[in-house]
């Protein structure tokens, strides 16, 4: 039962966070990327990019909350998602974009607060997407998790290189940001402890380790 | 309006050679996927056939862009912030029955019906660059008329220093207008000598064809050395003022958008690339020319300005 149910989670991540890209591919091949192309890969590879890392880094939280372990798997795969999103949206920038006209290239981070964000933010993802095998885990044992801390420092930088990114209209990405600040308060240790406690309550005990759907306490 | 012979018509074979040269791109952009699918390209709106234009290309020698795509990738937040979807949105706009009201600091304030307006100031044709501070650009073929000649018949006062202009406010026929985040209803302005170049004029038509209304019909302004969103659209108010009007992105973003927004390749936008610019149709950057290329025409309305200053 446990082992069917966690295989189909596993089954729902993949085409998810690979439906952006083959919807990309087909748009791209059938000319349906708008008459300006390279703004909409741009736009559409960053999003993808934004969403998935805000939903890596939901799982531990939704985990503190439902008391469901296995959504911790989840984060992995969410997060290398999210990651090869950044790259395509750096290379479609840099190549596409600029065609790797370095001049313009430095100019636009050095006058651009949104593309140092955004710079910055994948520049810290890389290493933790490198470490992400087990063999990483085994190999930095504790400080694994020291590094992979990043990821708060990281995702809050994608959402400033989103919200700058806008025109005037921020309203999305402050949302998102709203989001993952509700998150990461999950995580700190007395919310976190509260929050089990009341779950563990007795009598709620078997319910909430139960895989019912997710139902909230 | 001119005769113009079949000949200079812009041959489809263009339009679609430029549409085959997008698919490439989109082609380019995912190459190395090893995807291929099939089906033509779905447009939500597809313009109707253009009609005849005079020329076929800037005098700089930029061929036009197509009618496909001026028509279809629109700038117009009164009906949607998504650019593919002004049009589909607009389709049904009512242009008729539409009074401009022109008034404020003149001698002989009016309410033409667009009818008459039509009428009174003949249409010609304009080949200007239209540069979105976005950081793309096209080549259109509009028709209109110098804004001075409307100015002149209403006669300024002496106090006059401004022209500033407003959209029609229509929540009902502009659902782009039910979002309260911007402060409707659209508002633009120019200084009085900036209004009475012969450059700017007021835009009823392109590509041989009355306006549509993603485009700003039935009546828009278009100031070529600018960034786009001074081409205000589907204009109701013309009034003459003494102080400097304030914009709608003024008064959304002061510190990215000021009252001037002139082309200028050498003041930076926090967001877009002001140095370069993709012209739609193009796959490579261009360099952006200072007042988008109309220098020798309008450098001297600034002579002694720090137009760092007054972006």
């Amino acid at each position: 039962m446990r082992e069917r149910i966690r295989t189909n989670w596993m089954h729902i991540v993949h085409p998810v966070a690979l439906a952006p890209l083959v919807l990309l591919a087909f748009d791209a091949t059938t000319g349906r990327l708008t008459i300006n192309p390279i703004q909409d890969l741009t736009h559409r590879t960053g999003y993808a990019a934004v969403l998935l890392l805000v939903a890596s880094l939901a799982c531990t939280p939704f985990s503190i909350v439902t008391g469901w372990k296995r959504l911790l798997r989840l984060r992995r795969p969410l997060g290398l998602y999210g990651f090869l999103y950044a790259t395509l949206h750096m290379l479609v920038f840099a190549v596409l974009d600029f065609g790797l006209d370095l001049r313009l290239i430095v100019q636009e981070i050095a006058e651009k607060r949104y593309i140092v964000a955004g710079l910055a933010a994948l520049l810290l993802l890389t290493p933790l997407a490198m470490t992400s095998t087990r063999g990483w885990q085994r190999r930095l044992g504790r400080r694994w998790k020291q590094v992979h801390r990043l990821v708060y420092l990281a995702v809050p930088l994608a959402l400033a290189h989103y919200t700058w990114s806008q025109k005037a209209d921020i309203r999305q990405p402050l949302a998102l940001g709203a989001i993952v600040a509700v998150f990461l308060l999950l995580r700190l240790p007395v919310l976190r402890r509260w929050i089990e406690a009341r779950r563990r309550k007795p009598g709620d005990v078997r319910h909430s380790t139960q895989v019912t759907g997710g139902d909230l306490p | 309006m001119m005769k113009i012979p079949s000949s200079e018509i812009t041959p489809e074979s263009i339009y679609r050679s430029r549409r085959q040269f997008m698919r490439g791109i989109g082609a380019v952009a995912l190459a190395g996927l090893g995807l291929t699918a099939c089906g033509a390209p779905a447009d939500s709106f597809v313009a109707p056939e253009p009609g005849a234009v005079a020329g076929q290309a800037d005098e700089l020698g930029d061929p036009l862009n197509s009618y496909q795509q001026i028509t279809t990738y629109n700038n117009f937040y009164e009906f949607s912030t998504d650019k593919q979807a002004v049009a589909p949105l607009a389709r049904d706009f009512q242009t008729t029955p539409w009074t401009v009201t022109i008034g404020g600091l003149v001698k002989k304030p009016q309410m033409i019906a667009i009818e008459d307006l039509l009428r009174r100031y003949p249409a010609e044709e304009r080949i200007y660059r239209l540069r979105c501070v976005e950081g793309w650009s096209m080549v259109i073929p509009w028709l209109g008329f110098p804004l001075r000649f409307l100015l002149a018949d209403v006669e300024p006062q002496a106090g006059a220093r401004y022209v500033r202009f407003e959209t029609l406010l229509d929540p009902e026929r502009m659902p782009g207008q039910r979002d309260a985040w911007y402060n409707w209803p659209y508002v633009e302005g120019l200084r009085l000598d900036e209004a009475m170049h012969d450059l700017t004029i007021l835009s009823t038509g392109l590509y041989g064809r009355v306006l549509l209304p993603q485009n700003g019909a039935p009546l828009r302004l278009v100031v070529p050395w600018k960034y786009g969103f001074k081409s205000i659209k589907s204009i109701v108010k013309i009034d003459l003022v003494a102080e400097q009007p304030t914009s709608l992105w003024m008064a959304a973003a002061p510190q990215e958008y000021g009252f001037y927004a002139n082309v200028n390749p050498n003041v930076p936008h926090p967001r877009w690339s002001q140095a370069t610019e993709r012209r739609i149709g193009e796959f490579e950057r261009r360099p952006t020319l200072m007042f988008n290329g109309y220098g020798e025409q309008v450098a001297a309305l600034y002579a002694g300005m720090d137009l760092r200053a007054n972006y």
